[in-house]
């Protein structure tokens, strides 16, 4: 993709309306079950109009099978989704209205970029000179006016996911509906693409699930992401709460970078590292057995000592931070510093530890360890 | 073993200059050139040696000159303009049942039920392990209860859709083995295309050299079939060809050379123009 081809929606001149932006989607207790399977468990989820969802979760937490039963492409078994309070749950996908974009490359090959995008048009019997300017219109908008006429197999796959992007619109979709449409691309167009859905999803005001494996994806792009496992709902958030505030174990571990360090507790506080902090929103089922807190790189702050009981045993260059590895025992403690001060923690340096944070989440332990000093 | 010995044995064709490190001298072995232009002209003569020689005979005169007798007399003979037209509607009747059958199921087990693929592979190929004259004979007996049916030449279009089932569903699985199907049909339907119009707008054009292909081998297999169209005692053109009355073997041969002739050129044409299809949308260079 070239530099020219870059997409900035605000400054394009192309005056688009959809007449559906803004259609809330509940997604009321789904479930689905294959065989022994549950890929949906109750699954419950409202989205605002307007708003930019994203679905997060690991491979087989059922993010696209909720997806699909949005776009009609699979039934639940049981529970309803209701699209601007009508329920659409049985509705066949051509009659829904939604406009979806795949991780594949989904432009069908024997036709052309404009006749890819008003393809759906031309299913509403839209004459042919407005659909066509439509489409040009869509073409412009995600920066491919100039490819109009060529063909799937002559553009590349980030232009590929534009125009697909494109003939997703051009319906006037009441629900836009994006299954993991970047992962196919390289580093770079994917940043790109992300920026432009994200400006153009702004702009048409329109409802999105955004379903993605990538957090980074979900925490840049959506108003709220929808953390997923095993079929139910861990914890539905702004990406910044979310990444502070993750209210379970799986979502603190999913999200960003966590530690697990095993600690002793002393009431509504346990000890680490030599000094008490407070337990982040305390648990039911936290009254009994050994614990573990989790740890934010950024909550901890590291010194050499040659007295300390920390040793750094792997660095890994970030650019700007350099993550730093300090093993205590059989624990390893993530923590980052400085890419300048970096010369300081040679592997093998003796350092000491301290937690940085007002409160840290805890956790049953997953696996009895020795007790950090 | 010496050094020489085991780098004789690890130099093969797979080792390319590239590969090898710059020390270590590479001794190619000798592309078998010879014997893969050997292997070419004899193929080669095993096909275009009778057509040949039936070529030859058919341009020949019943004392052995050449001769355009045998091809100018053709349209005369008694009989022969029946045939071609019976064979022609057979094979456009078989043509139509054929694609309407296969189409659809073919893409309904590629896309809902792609694990019985294998069982489809195996019921397809029974027409070519079943014996023609087992498979008529039990076509004749299924038909006798509807007399209209078996009275009529459209059973012979039933028994070769059977009989083409083989090369069409393998033309057709080929191509949609090579389109993401779930993903296009899934693509389509979201933008309002109901089953109907995915097939038409969508698959079918995307399937188009399959199509040709599995049309091209039908009509190939309906013109050129004998022993179904003999036993239920219709006079399709290879009928004909072996039971014409003429004292002039010339003119069968003759005739059987223009129906090879005619069905190359078809083939040609189609996918003549099938390729330049394919370079306007810059699928070709």
């Amino acid at each position: 993709m070239t530099t020219n081809e870059v997409l900035d929606p605000s400054q394009t001149e192309v005056a688009l309306e959809t007449k559906n932006a803004g259609a809330p989607v509940s997604l009321e207790g789904l479930t689905r079950v294959y065989g022994a399977t549950r890929a949906l468990n109750e699954f419950s989820l409202r989205v605002e109009p307007g708003e930019f969802v994203a679905l997060l979760g690991p491979s087989g937490c059922g993010k696209t099978t909720a997806l699909r039963m949005v776009a009609g492409f699979d039934r639940p078994d049981a529970g309803r989704i209701l699209v601007d309070g009508t329920d659409v749950s049985r509705i066949p996908s051509q009659r829904r209205d939604m406009g979806m974009v795949f991780q594949s490359y989904s432009l069908f090959p024997n036709l052309t970029a404009r006749d890819n995008v008003s393809f759906g048009l031309r299913l509403r019997r839209q004459r042919r000179a407005p659909r066509r300017q439509r489409a040009l219109e869509l073409l412009e908008l995600v920066g491919l006016a100039e490819h109009a006429t060529k063909y799937p197999h002559q553009l590349s796959g980030g232009q590929q996911q534009r125009v697909a992007l494109a003939r997703a619109l051009a319906i006037e979709p009441r629900v836009l509906l994006l299954d993991e449409p970047l992962s196919a691309l390289d580093a770079k167009v994917r940043a790109e693409l992300r920026d432009q859905i994200r400006a153009l999803q702004q702009r048409l005001d329109i409802t999105t699930l955004f379903v993605t494996h990538d957090q980074e994806e979900a925490l840049s792009m959506a108003d709220r992401v929808c953390v997923m496992s095993r079929g139910r709902v861990e914890q539905v958030a702004s990406p910044a709460e979310l990444y502070a505030h993750p209210s379970t174990a799986f979502v603190a571990e999913f999200v960003g970078v966590s530690s697990r360090v095993p600690v002793t507790r002393r009431a509504d506080e346990v000890e680490l590292f030599g000094r008490s902090v407070a337990i982040r929103g305390l648990a039911p089922n936290l009254e009994a057995g050994p614990i573990d807190a989790l740890l934010r790189p950024e909550d901890v702050n590291v010194r050499a000592d040659e007295q300390g009981a920390g040793v750094v045993q792997h660095r890994s260059f970030l650019g700007a931070a350099t993550r730093l590895e300090v093993g205590f025992a059989d624990v390893v403690v993530k923590t980052d510093v400085r890419s300048s001060e970096a010369d300081n923690f040679e592997l093998g340096t003796c350092v000491s530890l301290e937690v940085g944070a007002y409160d840290v989440l805890v956790t049953p332990r997953r696996v009895p360890e020795r007790i950090v000093p | 073993m010496s050094q020489e010995g085991l780098r004789d044995l690890l130099v093969d064709d797979a080792l390319t200059s590239r590969d090898a490190p710059d020390s270590v001298p590479i001794r190619r072995r000798p592309r078998p050139r010879f014997g893969r232009a050997a292997i070419l002209i004899i193929a080669a003569a095993y096909f275009i040696l009778p057509v040949y020689a039936a070529l030859d005979f058919s341009l020949q005169n019943l004392q052995g000159h050449f001769s355009l007798q045998p091809l100018t007399q053709i349209a005369s003979q008694p009989g022969f303009g029946a045939a071609v037209g019976l064979s022609f509607k057979l094979s456009v009747v078989t043509l139509v049942i054929e694609l309407l059958l296969m189409v659809p199921t073919v893409i309904y087990v590629h896309l809902r039920l792609p694990r019985f693929r294998r069982v489809m592979e195996i019921i397809t190929i029974l027409p070519i392990v079943i014996p023609p004259i087992v498979l008529i004979l039990g076509v004749l007996q299924a038909a006798k209860p509807f007399q209209w049916l078996s009275a009529s030449p459209y059973l012979l279009a039933l028994v070769y859709v059977i009989l083409a089932m083989p090369f069409v569903y393998r033309s057709l699985d080929s191509g949609l083995g090579a389109l993401d199907l779930k993903t296009l049909v899934e693509a389509s339907r979201s933008l309002g295309a109901g089953w109907i119009a995915t097939m038409w707008r969508v698959l079918i054009p995307n399937l188009r050299t399959a199509l040709i292909s599995a049309s091209v081998l039908t009509l190939a297999l309906v013109f050129g079939e004998y022993t179904m169209a003999s036993l239920d005692l219709w006079t399709t053109v290879p009928v004909w060809i072996v039971n014409s009355s003429t004292n002039n073997p010339h003119i069968q041969v003759a005739v059987s050379m223009i129906f090879l002739i005619a069905m190359w050129l078809v083939l040609t044409i189609i996918v003549s123009l099938d390729r330049s299809h394919r370079r306007g949308k810059g699928q070709l260079s």
